[in-house]
């Protein structure tokens, strides 16, 4: 590849996940559809895949995609206008208020009224009346402007399904009249999107590694939750999500071995974890914290930079830890949450405090970490061949392929 | 946008009849309810409906004669009670509506109307 075609590629890439999101926001108000400003967009993008290559990268590309793609909408109006006369009675109406002069072809990107139609987008793919799985690949479509084959391979799940599940959702935002609208219960709307940014993340961040083609969830992850911190100014718990994604991906490259294979956290080569990103972790974090406003992402982005900050596994303040999850645990009375405080605490108190915790747990029994974490602490207790029991219970539960390898690999040694 | 809200509730759960300790307050809350529909402009149709111990299926397969038969279906912990048929701006203006319904427990489908022969 040449110079520049490398730089027509980075160009299209760019306004593809960077731009088409907030020109699809932008153009689905104008148009008062979803579905046609989305074809219009990717009918956009096709062109700047032919013509770029030729003609050059415009000055400005995210006003030459808005162009395209508004003239693109225009035309196919008219197109169904003529095929439908109850269009054609709507048409001259929507034509009018989509009128070129309303704002010249000169789109300035970052001005507040893209950023907020740009909200309302992100919102809608997180619309409670969607299910969760929708929610994610609507988010990744929409806004994140991958393509169907990226998100359906990402997921592992079969292209004509994840196909299947937007054209879906699109109809049913279409035909229930699901608006694109800041909500009056923002917070719960917020709520739901940086659960489903923090699900995105975690699928690239677990699976990071496991197909080659595969796009990166986590970085993608980084990107939209940086896109909603710029979005909802102000919110802590959007820059703890963000604090706490950069300092989790800060240790990517430490968390598996040459073979692929995982490294627990006290194993790592800390040498390999990526500073500049813990230090951009931290002031996000610090920014987060200063707003006064506690939530369970901060915290949990706390707990990250707790790891993330030590030295060595040794200089960790395991204690700092286990009050953290407490604290986490007093907000989401969740057992995950709490069978990791278990695990600060035994780390700080000894394997003794953590297996008496353990066995107060409840409803954890079909959780593989459960019995991997009981597992641990009866090895570092002297108990090998209950922790072989745990081990075995583990691997009966456990789904992750590299997980279940180090099962096996922990379940060996404790022999 | 029109929209059918199917109430769905477990029709064996006490509910205070006509005269009985409590029926004025239960209906205030329905009365205060439709009320706010016909004020904001999004009243259409309503109605509530006898126990599915009164309901009678007619069954038509292809190719053979309709079978009358008495009931419900199967039996299920929630039963359709009743029904509004309302106007509402978008999805958002129906389930904040819905969410408002004087229902104590049950579960409500929001199902947006395709067509309908009545309306202008």
């Amino acid at each position: 590849m040449s110079d520049s075609d490398s730089r027509v590629a980075n160009a299209l890439t760019s306004v593809t996940r960077e731009e088409s999101g907030r020109v699809l926001a932008l153009l689905a108000r104008r148009f008062g559809d979803l579905d046609l400003a989305h074809d219009a967009v990717q009918d956009a993008l096709a062109e700047a895949v032919e013509h770029w290559p030729v003609d050059g990268v415009p000055d400005n590309p995210a006003g030459w995609l808005y162009t395209v793609a508004r003239n693109r909408a225009i035309d196919l109006v008219r197109r169904a206008a003529s095929a439908e006369r109850r269009t054609l009675a709507a048409a001259p109406d929507i034509l009018a208020r989509s009128e070129p002069d309303e704002e010249g072809d000169e789109l300035v990107v970052d001005d507040a009224e893209v950023g907020d139609e740009h909200l309302r987008l992100v919102l809608l793919c997180c619309h409670p009346a969607l299910d969760r799985d929708t929610q994610v690949a609507l988010t990744l479509r929409l806004v994140g402007g991958l393509t169907t084959a990226e998100i359906a391979a990402a997921f592992l799940v079969p292209e004509p399904t994840l196909a299947q599940r937007i054209v879906r959702a699109k109809r049913k935002i279409r035909d229930a009249g699901i608006p694109l609208s800041i909500p009056a219960s923002l917070d719960e709307r917020v709520d739901a999107l940086l659960t489903v940014l923090y699900l995105i993340f975690n699928e690239g961040y677990l699976s990071r590694g496991a197909a080659g083609l595969r796009v990166d969830l986590a970085d993608e992850a980084v990107r939209l939750t940086g896109q909603a911190v710029a979005l909802l100014p102000g919110n802590a718990e959007v820059e703890g999500l963000l604090a706490l994604e950069l300092l989790t991906r800060a240790r990517v490259a430490a968390r598996t071995d040459g073979a692929g294979e995982l490294v627990l956290l006290d194993d790592q080569d800390r040498s390999a974890w990526n500073l500049a990103e813990i230090r951009r972790g931290n002031a996000v974090l610090a920014t987060a914290l200063a707003r006064m406003q506690p939530g369970t992402f901060q915290l949990q982005a706390l707990i990250a930079a707790q790891h993330s900050n030590a030295r060595t596994a040794a200089d960790t303040d395991w204690p700092a830890i286990a009050a953290l999850y407490r604290q986490l645990e007093s907000m989401t009375a969740s057992p995950v949450v709490a069978l990791n405080r278990t695990v600060a605490v035994a780390m700080a108190d000894g394997p003794g405090a953590g297996l008496a915790m353990l066995g107060s747990l409840e409803g954890l029994d079909g959780y593989h970490l459960f019995h991997a974490a009981r597992a641990e602490l009866l090895l570092r207790a002297g108990r090998p061949l209950e922790a072989a029991a745990s081990f075995e219970r583990a691997l009966e539960l456990v789904v992750n392929p590299a997980e279940r390898r180090h099962l096996k690999r922990r379940l060996a040694a404790s022999a | 946008m029109d929209y059918m809200l199917l109430i769905h509730s477990d029709e064996n759960y006490p509910t205070p009849a006509y005269g009985d300790p409590g029926f004025d307050e239960m209906m205030a809350g329905w009365l205060a309810f439709n009320q706010k529909l016909i004020d904001g402009g999004h009243w259409i149709s309503a109605a509530n409906l006898q126990p599915t111990t009164t309901a009678t299926v007619v069954s038509k397969t292809w190719g053979s004669a309709p079978t009358i038969t008495d009931g419900p279906y199967a039996e299920t912990k929630e039963q359709l009670g009743g029904f509004y048929l309302f106007s509402a701006a978008d999805l958002d203006e129906a389930i904040a509506l819905a969410t408002e319904l004087p229902l104590p427990a049950g579960s409500i489908e929001i199902r947006p109307v395709s067509f309908r022969p009545d309306a202008a």
